[in-house]
C-alpha cells in the first residue's frame, strides 16, 4: 500500500449530496476480474454521452480536473453498494483523498484500505471550499495525515478526524492483513472456544 | 460474489490458504442470466466470472452452489433457506445487502473486496464499535401495507444517511408479528437507510423457522443452541444511542418517487416539490431527482404509467412475496403495455412457487417467470430497463441508472408492484383486494 502523509492539490469540486457506488462506477462495469481499467468509467453516466463522447460540461472532463488529487463532494459521500471498485476507480483516476462533511460507512472502510483518504469536515466549512472552488479554478489545498489538518489558502487550518489504527497504516503503508496475520494464535484460541460453529463441508 | 475475482487473487498473491473453508460458502448471482439453465452464458465477461469464481472455489476447497446447483440463488435467500444464517453468528458478504441475515440475531454486514481477503484468509475483521439505533414499530399494519412500506417509511423519515455508523435494531409489536421472510425484507435495507447492520432479536418465529433446515443443529446440538440462542436479546431497559418510533397503524403502501431511496411517499400522496427541502443542496437533489424521473411536483404518482413491473430481488423474492403477488394476479390479466418479471431468489424458492402452482397463475396473467437470480435488480445480467423506461420494483435501490441506464424506478412492495401491473399505471393496492 502506498502511504499518505501530506497531499497538496487542486480541488474538484461535485456539490452533490448522496453520491452513490452506482454513480461512481456503474454496475456493468463490475464483471471484471481484475482491478485495473476502471478510471475510464469513474462517474461514466454523468461524464459521457450516450455515444460514448464527452459531457464538456462535466467536472471531471474540464482542464482543470487533470492531475487533481483532491475532490470535494456533497454530504453522505459513497452510499449504496459495498463495491470497493468505487476507490479502486477513484484512486486510478488519480485522487487521493475525498473532502466532505460526510461518508457512508463501507465506502469510507473501503477507502482507507486503497490509500484513499476520507476527509469528515463541518458543513460550513464544505459551504465555503464550495463557494471559494466557484470563484477560482486553481483553489489548491494542503491535506496533513500526520496533524490531521487541512491548511485553507488564507492560511487557516481546519482539523479532522482519523482512526488512529488507519492512521497508522496510511502513514506507514500497512496493511490491514498483514496485522491480522500476526494474531494467529488469539484467532486459534477464540476458534477453539466456539466448537458449535457452522460447518459448511458437512451436512 | 461480484468482486471476489480480486481477493482470491490477493490470496494467491501472499500465499494464503483460506482459514475455514468449512466456515465459508459461495453462490453466483449478481451476473448470471435469468433465461433457461440449460442455455450457456451470452456475456462472455460474466460468462468468466462465474468460471472464475466456481474454479477459485476448487481451488480453495470453498463448496459453491454455483449456476447448476440446484440451491444456487441470491445469497441473502439461499444462505438463510439452507439454514446457513443462524442466530448470534456474525456474517459477512461482499455485498451490502448481507443486513438481510440479522433479522435471525446475527450480526449481519456488507464488506469490500479488501475484507473478503481478510476474512477468508484469518476469520477477522478489523472492526470500529458500532452506535446502537432503536427502530421501535408498534401497532398492527393494514391489509394491503406490508413489511416492505415499513422499511421504506423509516428510510423516507431518517434519510439515507440517518443509519450511518449504527447498528438498527427493529423491535417493538409490528416485528415480533412478523414471518421470518418479512423480518428479512426490513433487515435488507438497512443499508439504504447508511446503517450498518439491521437485526431482530430471535424468537420463537425465529427457531421454528430454522429448525430442521439443512445446516441447522441436530439433536442434542440443536436443545442446546436454542438454548444459547435464548440469551442473546437485548436486555428490558437496555438504552440506545438513538431511537425513532414508527406507527403501523398509520402506515400506508409506500413508493419512492426520487433517485435514492429515502425519497419516499405514502401512494395516495403527491410527489413533494423542490420547495419542500430543507436547505439549498436538498432542493437541488429533489429537483435533479425529478429532472431524471421526468416527474413534475405536486402531481400524484398515483395513475402514472409504467412500462415494466419487476417482482424480485433479494429483498423481495422469497416465496411468501410471490404468495403476495400472485393472490393479487389470480384471475386477472397484466396490462399489456407493461412487461411483468416475476425472478424468484433462489432455485428452492422457484420449485416451492411450482409446486403450489403460483407460476401458472404469473403465466396465465402474463407475466415472465423466469429463473432465480438478481435480474432486473441491478443491469448486469441482461436484464435491464431501456432508456425513459419507468418501472415499478420489489427490489432496494432506485439509483439513477441501477436498473439500466437512464431507467426510472419507484420502489414499492410486491403488493403494490402487481396491482400495477395490471391497471399498467401506478397503483393503489388497496383499491382492489
Ligand atoms: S438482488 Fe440486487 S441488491 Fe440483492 S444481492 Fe442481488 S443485486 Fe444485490
Amino acid at each position: 500500500m502506498n502511504p499518505f502523509t501530506l497531499l497538496t492539490s487542486r480541488v474538484v469540486p461535485l456539490p452533490i449530496d448522496n453520491i452513490d457506488t452506482d454513480q461512481i462506477i456503474p454496475a456493468r462495469f463490475l464483471k471484471t476480474i481484475s482491478k485495473e481499467g476502471l478510471d475510464r468509467n469513474l462517474f461514466c453516466d454523468w461524464r459521457y454521452h450516450e455515444d460514448g463522447s464527452e459531457q464538456p460540461d462535466f467536472i471531471l472532463n474540464k482542464p482543470e480536473a487533470k492531475g487533481a488529487q483532491i475532490l470535494l463532494a456533497g454530504d453522505n459521500f459513497g452510499c449504496g453498494s459495498s463495491r470497493e471498485h468505487a476507490p479502486w476507480a477513484l484512486t486510478q483516476f488519480g485522487f487521493r483523498a475525498i473532502l466532505s462533511s460526510s461518508f457512508a460507512d463501507i465506502f469510507r472502510g473501503n477507502a482507507l484500505k486503497n490509500s484513499l483518504l476520507p476527509v469528515v469536515i463541518p458543513e460550513d466549512v464544505k459551504q465555503e471550499l464550495f463557494a471559494l472552488r466557484e470563484n477560482d479554478a486553481n483553489l489548491s489545498i494542503t491535506i496533513d495525515l500526520e496533524t490531521q489538518t487541512l491548511s485553507l489558502p488564507d492560511g487557516r487550518k481546519v482539523e479532522f478526524p482519523v482512526d488512529p489504527f488507519a492512521k497508522y497504516c496510511l502513514l506507514n503503508g500497512v496493511d490491514e492483513l498483514g496485522y491480522l496475520l500476526k494474531h494467529e494464535r488469539e484467532i486459534a484460541a477464540w476458534e477453539a472456544r466456539q466448537p458449535w460453529a457452522l460447518n459448511t463441508l458437512g451436512a | 460474489m461480484k468482486s471476489s475475482p480480486q481477493a482470491f487473487e490477493g490470496l494467491r498473491q501472499r500465499g494464503l490458504k483460506v482459514r475455514q473453508p468449512s466456515r465459508t460458502i459461495a453462490t453466483t448471482d449478481h451476473s448470471i442470466p435469468t433465461t433457461s439453465r440449460s442455455l450457456p452464458i451470452l456475456d462472455p465477461i460474466a460468462a468468466t466470472q462465474v468460471e472464475k469464481l466456481e474454479s477459485n472455489c476448487r481451488e480453495f476447497g470453498i463448496p459453491c452452489f454455483g449456476f447448476h446447483s440446484e440451491d444456487q440463488g441470491i445469497v441473502h435467500v439461499m444462505g438463510p433457506e439452507l439454514g446457513l444464517t443462524q442466530p448470534g453468528m456474525t456474517v459477512v458478504c461482499g455485498d451490502s445487502h448481507t443486513a438481510t441475515h440479522g433479522a435471525f440475531g446475527a450480526l449481519a454486514f456488507g464488506i469490500g473486496t479488501s475484507q473478503v481477503e481478510h476474512v477468508l484468509a484469518t476469520q477477522c475483521l478489523l472492526q470500529q464499535p458500532s452506535q446502537s439505533f432503536e427502530v421501535r414499530v408498534d401497532g398492527v399494519l393494514k391489509p394491503g401495507v406490508t413489511a416492505k412500506d415499513i422499511i421504506l417509511a423509516l428510510i423516507s423519515r431518517i434519510g439515507i444517511g440517518g443509519g450511518t455508523g449504527c447498528v438498527l435494531e427493529y423491535r417493538g409489536s409490528a416485528i415480533s408479528a412478523l414471518s421470518m421472510e418479512e423480518r428479512m425484507t426490513i433487515c435488507n435495507m438497512s443499508i439504504e437507510g447508511g446503517a450498518r447492520a439491521g437485526l431482530i432479536a430471535p424468537d420463537d418465529t425465529t427457531y421454528e423457522y430454522i429448525h430442521g433446515r439443512r445446516y441447522a443443529p441436530q439433536g442434542a446440538d440443536w436443545d442446546a443452541a436454542v438454548a444459547r440462542w435464548r440469551a442473546l436479546p437485548t436486555d428490558e431497559g437496555a438504552t440506545y444511542d438513538k431511537s425513532i418510533l414508527i406507527d403501523a397503524d398509520a402506515l400506508e403502501p409506500m413508493i419512492t418517487y426520487g433517485t435514492n431511496p429515502g425519497m419516499g411517499i405514502s401512494i395516495s400522496q403527491p410527489v413533494p416539490t423542490p420547495d419542500s427541502g430543507k436547505d439549498a443542496i436538498e432542493r437541488d437533489s429533489i429537483r435533479k431527482a425529478l429532472d431524471y424521473m421526468a416527474l413534475e411536483g405536486g402531481k400524484p404518482l398515483l395513475g402514472h404509467p409504467v412500462n415494466v413491473v419487476f417482482i424480485g430481488s433479494c429483498t423481495n423474492s422469497r416465496i411468501s412475496d410471490l404468495r403476495q403477488a400472485a393472490a393479487v394476479l389470480n384471475g386477472r390479466k397484466v396490462s399489456p403495455s407493461v412487461r411483468t418479471m416475476v425472478v424468484p431468489g433462489s432455485q428452492e424458492v422457484k420449485r416451492q412457487a411450482e409446486a403450489e402452482g403460483l407460476h401458472e397463475i404469473f403465466r396465465a396473467a402474463g407475466a415472465e417467470w423466469r429463473e432465480a437470480g438478481c435480474s432486473m435488480c441491478i443491469a448486469m445480467n441482461g436484464d435491464q430497463l431501456t432508456p425513459g423506461q419507468y418501472c415499478v420494483s420489489t427490489s432496494n435501490r432506485n439509483f439513477e441508472g441501477r436498473q439500466g441506464k437512464g431507467g426510472r424506478t419507484f420502489l414499492a412492495s410486491p403488493l403494490t408492484a402487481a396491482a400495477t401491473a395490471i391497471q399498467g399505471t401506478v397503483a393503489d393496492v388497496r383499491s382492489i383486494l
